[in-house]
């Protein structure tokens, strides 16, 4: 198994795909903080409009922690494209270069095959948000500096003191990493039905899609079905972003506001992974290899 | 000699199709096994079936004397097989390519093993380059090395010349016979070319359709003295119920379609005649097929392929 | 926080500028008020500030306030980002200062918390004033004003109330709370990106309701001398 997965993370980190989500993740990371650097004042204000009308701020708004939070923002809707890249071709890749049947004429176990490759596109995904947490909280933290974070929800804002904010990303990250795992999880198992890697990438695009459209679009309708998407529980990372306060209405640090909802999510997202995984190794343990 | 293969009524639907129909053969052993057939015949299937890549519909697959079924691991690490194309990492180097085959062979495998593998197949200069850069040849070769860097007891090349030059196809042949006579391997060999299994192969089968036509050792089969017949009756059935309890057993091959196909000497066939006619069985047509090639020629010319009369 | 500090001086100020203006039953109350807050020309407080507003929640701050006569102001918050309410410093500065003339009417007695007041409206004769009314609430015991009210015309009413301790001799509050009124809050979705069922309460809370900023004050240093640079941005 340690040996299966050392040859497949050996195969991903050699090929030239990998790498096109590492550089698309770092050019949009820069061109949003050089954007943010040079108009930053102009997007505080847009962003704060509602809130500038009855209040004032003062201190540095637009810091490392906020930057990170708009760039998780934008960012973490595609990301899912960038890791479909990847997982929806591992095993469709290998059929479609012929190297599958190869690769199963060795004797390793094909439940340990399709683990080994589950847990190596898990890996990329880790590692791609690895990099994704250096460039947007680390670099936006040495380029902004840090301050008090605010987070603007829907109908309330949130200010989260300076030292009260890095252990929330730590748990943001750390949910996101769940969350793009079962998006891996997903094209993983899309990857068996097919014999070339652009069927299952454009059908992991389309899935997400359509089920992020479902999850955002208020309509009575859809509502019953909104729980199960797994897109809804991929948003909840914002949750480590709210505090609890006191009777007083005073925030109560290091607090999170709904602890429960992060347990949903993270409940329903790992067991959607299990499934996936699941599908994926009785499924494959029936195909037969064709290619 | 033990089997190194047994195959009993091997049959392999896919949904509407019958790809493999109620095949058996055996494997001895030391052989060069021949397995011939046009495309489609149910070659890379029953290829396939042996390796584990697709699961049969019903049958027995034994292989060193164990069920394939149940020791699917043991088995495999004895077996080093070359499957169509010879598809490989075309991002990576052949030499990583072989490391990473090797390794997932259960046996411990040295640099320098890698390195004398390579250098069997002649791209030890090559190791470094990537094999997107290689030509098919190098391609095929590279292969073949990573079928036998763990040292396998048999050998499985499925259409080992296909897209091959002449020099190429040449290579392969003198590679087969040389692991056979020096290293003692045992290889199955499949092709849609019968001359290119004939000039290798020690025992070998066609099928057809799915369904064995003729197995034996090649000298046998080749053997001038000996004639296939094929024989059309009104009732094929009730004639091969009636060859199969006289002296003329022994000659009856199989059945292809409808027909019954015999092998006996030339100066055989007057009495054949004979027999059938006492028999009242109707004879529609009785055909002698001069060779073996001109034999599977006319059984495979319906839709053979123009390569087939090229080579 | 600004805003509520010139808020409560602007009016103190208006008393003692304006004394004139006031009927002459309020003149010697204004004037002990203003002899009592005479006695400090600087002073560094520093102290807690809170931010009650149903719609944002925000930590305890740690502030110092930094005031010289006779009208700079500074707040600075120890770290951190601070929101203050706005509009209270243009109504204020432009609307009671520049006003000269006030009406000042008695309104009667008040109790503000356990303390009894004597109610002072201060009603600005000009009709451009943005203010409409000020009423103050001084406690003639202790001769302090413990609480101030100003309605304007575009930010409808704040006010303040102060608490005393230690330095009720200064008159300078041990506890201040500025309430004001807020505007609806309300961000869209495809802004923060939330789509998750709203939560009733929450949007309740959004709605245009008052807010409060309250500062605890722990330690004044008064008539100590503060440099004219803390007071420059």
């Amino acid at each position: 198994m340690w040996k299966l997965l050392q040859i497949e993370l050996f195969k991903i980190y050699r090929r030239p795909r990998t790498y096109i989500a590492f550089g698309a993740i770092t050019a949009m990371i820069g061109i949003i903080q050089l954007g943010l650097k040079v108009d930053g004042k102009e997007y505080m204000e847009f962003v704060m409009a509602d809130l500038s009308s009855s209040f004032q701020f003062e201190g540095n708004l637009l810091n490392g922690y906020f930057v990170c939070f708009v760039l998780l923002n934008l960012l973490l809707v595609h990301v899912p494209l960038l890791i479909s890249l990847i997982a929806a071709d591992m095993i469709s890749g290998e059929a479609n270069m012929g190297t599958l049947r190869l690769l199963l004429t060795k004797p390793i176990s094909r439940t340990e095959f399709i683990l080994a490759k589950f847990f190596a596109a898990a890996i990329y995904t880790l590692t791609l948000l690895i990099w994704l947490a250096v460039l947007a909280l680390f670099v936006s933290m040495a380029v902004f500096g840090t301050d008090d974070m605010f987070v603007m929800k829907n109908y309330y804002a949130v200010q989260i003191s300076a030292d009260d904010v890095f252990w929330r990303y730590v748990g943001a990250f750390g949910f996101a990493a769940l969350a793009m795992t079962t998006v891996a999880a997903l094209g993983f198992f899309l990857s068996l039905f097919a014999e070339n890697s652009i069927g299952p990438i454009v059908a992991t695009i389309s899935v997400i899609i359509v089920t992020t459209v479902l999850s955002t679009m208020s309509v009575p309708i859809f509502n019953a079905i909104k729980p199960y998407l797994f897109t809804t529980h991929m948003v909840t990372w914002k949750e480590f972003f709210d505090e609890k306060v006191d009777a007083e209405n005073n925030v109560i640090k290091g607090t999170i506001e709904n602890p429960d909802r992060i347990i949903t999510s993270v409940i329903v997202l790992s067991i959607h992974i299990v499934v996936f995984v699941g599908a994926s190794i009785w499924i494959f343990k029936k195909k037969d290899v064709l290619s | 000699m033990h089997d190194i293969i047994r195959v009993t009524g091997l049959t392999k639907r896919f949904n509407e199709l019958t790809a493999v129909n109620d095949l058996s053969f055996s494997v001895k052993e030391g052989d060069v096994y021949g397995f011939l057939g046009q495309n489609g015949a149910g070659k890379s299937t029953t290829i396939r079936m042996l390796l584990t890549l697709i699961a049969p519909t019903s049958g027995e697959i034994e292989l060193f004397g164990k069920k394939l079924s149940g020791n699917k691991n043991e088995i495999l690490s004895q077996i080093g097989a070359v499957i169509e194309k010879p598809d490989v990492y075309k991002y990576l180097s052949a030499y990583e390519n072989l490391k990473l085959f090797a390794k997932l062979s259960d046996k411990k495998i040295s640099h320098q093993q890698l390195m004398d593998q390579l250098e069997m197949v002649g791209l030890a200069h090559r190791a470094k380059d990537k094999v997107r850069t290689f030509s098919q040849g190098m391609k095929q070769r590279l292969g073949i090395a990573i079928a036998l860097v763990h040292k396998p007891k048999l050998i499985i090349l499925d259409e080992p010349t296909n897209g091959l030059d002449p020099q190429g196809i040449a290579d392969i042949r003198n590679l087969i016979l040389h692991l056979s006579r020096e290293r003692n391997k045992t290889i199955l060999v499949s092709s849609h070319l019968l001359s290119e299994i004939e000039q290798v192969a020690t025992r070998m089968i066609i099928i057809d359709k799915g369904r064995k036509l003729v197995e034996g050792s090649v000298a046998e089969l080749f053997d001038p003295a000996q004639t296939l017949i094929e024989l059309d009756t009104f009732n094929n059935v009730e004639a091969k119920q009636k060859i199969s309890n006289s002296n003329w057993a022994a000659s009856l091959q199989s059945s292809r379609n409808e027909l019954v196909v015999m092998k006996l000497d030339k100066k055989d066939i007057p009495q054949l005649h004979r027999f059938l006619i006492d028999n009242n069985i109707d004879v529609l047509s009785l055909q002698p097929r001069h060779s073996l090639e001109d034999y599977f020629l006319q059984v495979t010319s319906g839709n053979q392929h123009v390569e087939a009369f090229t080579n | 926080m600004k805003t509520l500090f010139r808020l409560s001086l602007i009016i103190l100020t208006a008393c003692s500028l304006h004394l004139k203006a006031f009927s002459q039953d309020m003149m010697p109350l204004l004037k002990k008020v203003k002899e009592k807050l005479d006695k400090v020309n600087d002073y560094t407080a520093s102290g807690t500030m809170k931010t009650d507003v149903a719609f944002i929640k925000a930590p305890i701050g740690k502030v110092t306030v930094y005031y010289k006569k006779p009208n700079k102001f500074k707040l600075k918050k120890d770290g951190g980002i601070s929101v203050l309410p706005k509009g209270g410093v243009t109504v204020t500065m432009n609307n009671i200062l520049n006003e000269k003339d006030f009406v000042a009417i008695s309104a009667g007695k008040q109790m503000v918390g356990s303390f009894m007041t004597t109610v002072v409206k201060l009603v600005p004769t000009s009709e451009t004033s943005d203010v409409v009314l000020s009423t103050l609430y001084i406690d003639e015991t202790d001769n302090v004003i413990r609480k101030a009210q100003t309605t304007t015309k575009e930010n409808g009413t704040y006010e303040i109330e102060m608490s005393y301790g230690k330095y009720l001799s200064y008159g300078l509050p041990s506890k201040m709370t500025f309430s004001f009124n807020t505007k609806d809050y309300k961000m869209p979705k495809g802004v923060t990106l939330e789509f998750g069922e709203d939560d009733k309460a929450k949007k309740e809370a959004a709605k245009a309701k008052k807010g409060k900023v309250e500062i605890t004050y722990t330690s004044y240093t008064i008539n100590k001398g503060v440099d004219d640079s803390v007071f420059s941005k």
